[in-house]
């Protein structure tokens, strides 16, 4: 395959993205901002937990722990030590990454439901620890002084900076996922999903590729955690480690299409649409979380392979432009 | 010396409450262990079970005791309802399918509940006075909770151990494609496990109504609670569940005298993690 062949899945990616990203930005309108910050929010996520989820194989239930701990830290070191954003975020990376390696070399010996049952207990219990760990602030959590914003002209012109940095991890976070998935480290995680023994006997050093692709899926969680919980200028615990984004996020890989680089991306457009649709609409805002349950039962039942999946599996023709 | 009498107060207190996650515990670990399925729709049947309490007694004025037999089947029958028509199509499927599939049903049923019953709390003012043992004041509401957890353990060993179709739930957990060879109908035997499940998680949910405030999010807890004292007497062990479930009310009762109350989640789940690290067949073996 010629190399730049081996690309073509970025493209639609990346324009993707570079809509929702400049959908703002054009018609420059605030609330449109939030919006996009919200969904861009929801791809980054998506995308990081698609390298564990999609790629490995591993179902991760309490990914949204990488998110809430990174946040944490990174919010400690800009709160109570005056760090700029970009170095609470940097350190917020760094520490879900080391947490991620950490506990990857002791959980990612399980295997199906038992992994899954280990990721909830582990995100229950760092709840439990931050509502009880006093420099964190404990059940109060951390409430940024508000003249933190001054450093970058004022709390309208932060919230404005935000959404570029967000756009950028989203960025980051589709390209680790691209170039994941096109390497030989990502072949790897593949043969790994689909027969871990098997892989092992073909001379995949799983526990170590299992451990960097748990990494590689921690680290833009834990700085996008940094980033929301500056923006929205607190941070608690039942914040930062909610069960159900968690969920909500496998949904959105299961909607698009797991194991693909567009597929989370799409998934997450999607749910987020979708959810907004049904917050605001007047017959469904009182039933939304049903009938989102019924939407995730019936593609769980009877698409599983996502939507991408199936396109994929339909026109084998789309298999070049859709990876 | 405070410190043990502390220990003393709390700690008959946590075991009868043992008890009683033990039968929560008890209905996800048998489910598990038929057909490999966690049910992470087993939090909002547990809070459908403190509702059954709420509107038989309150509404009804029907004694929270007798209340059970119709909570009981009409978990029953929910969960035959939930099996055929979200867990049978992906029974065979990698685990993400059916931990989603029985997620939306947590979905659905939280949010149908939430619309009509809202989150505020309820109660059901149901007492039936206490007694001093020691130091400690046994509450009867939870004394006689404990007692029908024992009951339905035992019940449910007898059938699973004495009764046909109970044999026929072990020999599906045993090797599901050998019974079936053998003329066990699997699926009517899958769907009555999946029903007992939720029936066990049901009836632990009407109990647990006698003691503490609820809502329709309570019963996220306790399915927390179920898979920490599942894991640790064995993910498909039903008896070991009951077991499970007093090790963790002895942990809750003895917390408490020498660290803060809220440090009790902490140490579950780390436990939890750890167990499942060292021990994933859980203390005393997994199915049997």
């Amino acid at each position: 395959m010629k190399s730049w062949q081996k690309h073509l899945g970025l493209v639609l990616p990346l324009l993707v993205v570079a809509g929702v990203v400049l959908w703002p930005i054009i018609t420059d309108n605030v609330s449109a901002r939030e919006s996009a910050f919200t969904i861009l929010k929801a791809i980054a996520l998506a995308s990081s937990l698609n390298i564990l989820l999609g790629y490995t194989g591993y179902v991760s239930f309490g990914h949204i722990v990488f998110y809430g701990f990174g946040g944490y830290v990174g919010l400690y070191f800009v709160n109570d030590h005056g760090w700029s954003i970009w170095a609470g975020m940097l350190a917020g990376g760094i520490a879900s990454g080391i947490l991620a390696f950490l506990l990857g070399k002791a959980i990612l010996r399980l295997r199906g439901a038992y992994f899954a049952l280990a990721t909830i207990g582990i995100n229950e219990a760092m709840k439990a620890f931050a509502n009880n760990f006093d420099l964190f602030g404990g059940p109060i959590g951390m409430v940024l002084n508000f003249s933190v914003y001054k450093a970058y002209g004022g709390a309208a012109e932060a919230l404005k900076m935000t959404f570029y940095i967000m756009a950028g991890l989203t960025f980051a976070a589709l390209l680790i996922s691209h170039f994941v998935r096109s390497s030989k480290f990502g072949l790897g995680l593949l043969a790994i999903r689909e027969n871990e023994d098997a892989a092992e006997v073909m001379g995949v050093i799983a526990p170590n590729a299992k451990t960097w692709a748990y990494v590689l899926s921690a680290i833009i969680p834990g700085m996008v955690g940094v980033l929301f919980f500056f923006k929205n200028g607190h941070v608690e615990p039942p914040v930062a480690f909610p069960l159900h984004s968690s969920i909500e996020l496998l949904v959105m890989v299961m909607l698009g299409g797991q194991g693909t680089v567009l597929g989370p991306i799409l998934g997450a457009f999607a749910y987020q649409g979708m959810r907004g649709y049904l917050v605001t609409s007047d017959f469904f805002k009182d039933i939304q979380l049903s009938v989102s349950g019924v939407v995730l039962l019936l593609i769980v039942l009877f698409i599983p392979a996502g939507a991408i999946g199936w396109l994929r599996h339909r026109i084998p023709v789309l298999r070049r432009v859709l990876a | 010396m405070q410190q043990i009498t502390l220990l003393l107060t709390s700690l008959p207190d946590g075991i009868l409450l043992g008890f009683v996650y033990g039968v929560a515990a008890m209905g996800l670990t048998l489910i598990w262990g038929v057909m490999n399925v966690i049910n992470l729709a087993h939090g909002p049947i547990i809070a459908l079970g403190m509702f059954g309490t709420f509107f038989l007694f309150i509404r009804l004025g029907i004694n929270p005791y007798l209340g059970l037999v119709p909570i009981a089947i009409a978990g029953l029958l929910l969960g035959v309802v939930i099996y055929f028509t979200a867990v049978h199509r992906v029974i065979n499927a990698p685990h993400l399918s059916s931990l989603l599939a029985t997620f939306s049903v947590n979905m659905i049923i939280i949010g149908l509940a939430t619309a009509a019953l809202t989150t505020s709390p309820y109660n059901v003012d149901f007492s039936l006075g206490g007694f001093k043992l020691g130091s400690a004041t046994i509450l009867g509401t939870r004394l006689v909770a404990a007692l029908i957890a024992i009951l339905v353990t035992g019940a449910l060993y007898l059938f699973l151990y004495r009764t046909r179709p109970g044999k026929f739930i072990r020999a599906v957990t045993n090797n599901r494609a050998a019974a079936e060879l053998m003329g066990v109908p699997s699926t009517r035997i899958l769907a009555l496990s999946f029903g007992l499940g939720t029936m066990l998680a049901a009836v632990s949910g009407a109990l647990i109504a006698t003691f503490f405030p609820f809502n329709i999010l309570s019963g996220g807890g306790y399915e927390l609670k179920s898979f920490v004292i599942g894991v640790l007497g064995g993910l498909g062990n039903p008896i070991g569940a009951l077991i499970g479930g007093l090790i963790l009310g002895v942990l809750e009762g003895i917390i408490p005298t020498f660290m803060e109350t809220s440090w009790v989640p902490v140490i579950e789940f780390g436990l939890f993690v750890v167990i499942l690290l060292v021990r994933p067949k859980g203390l005393f073996g997994a199915k049997k």
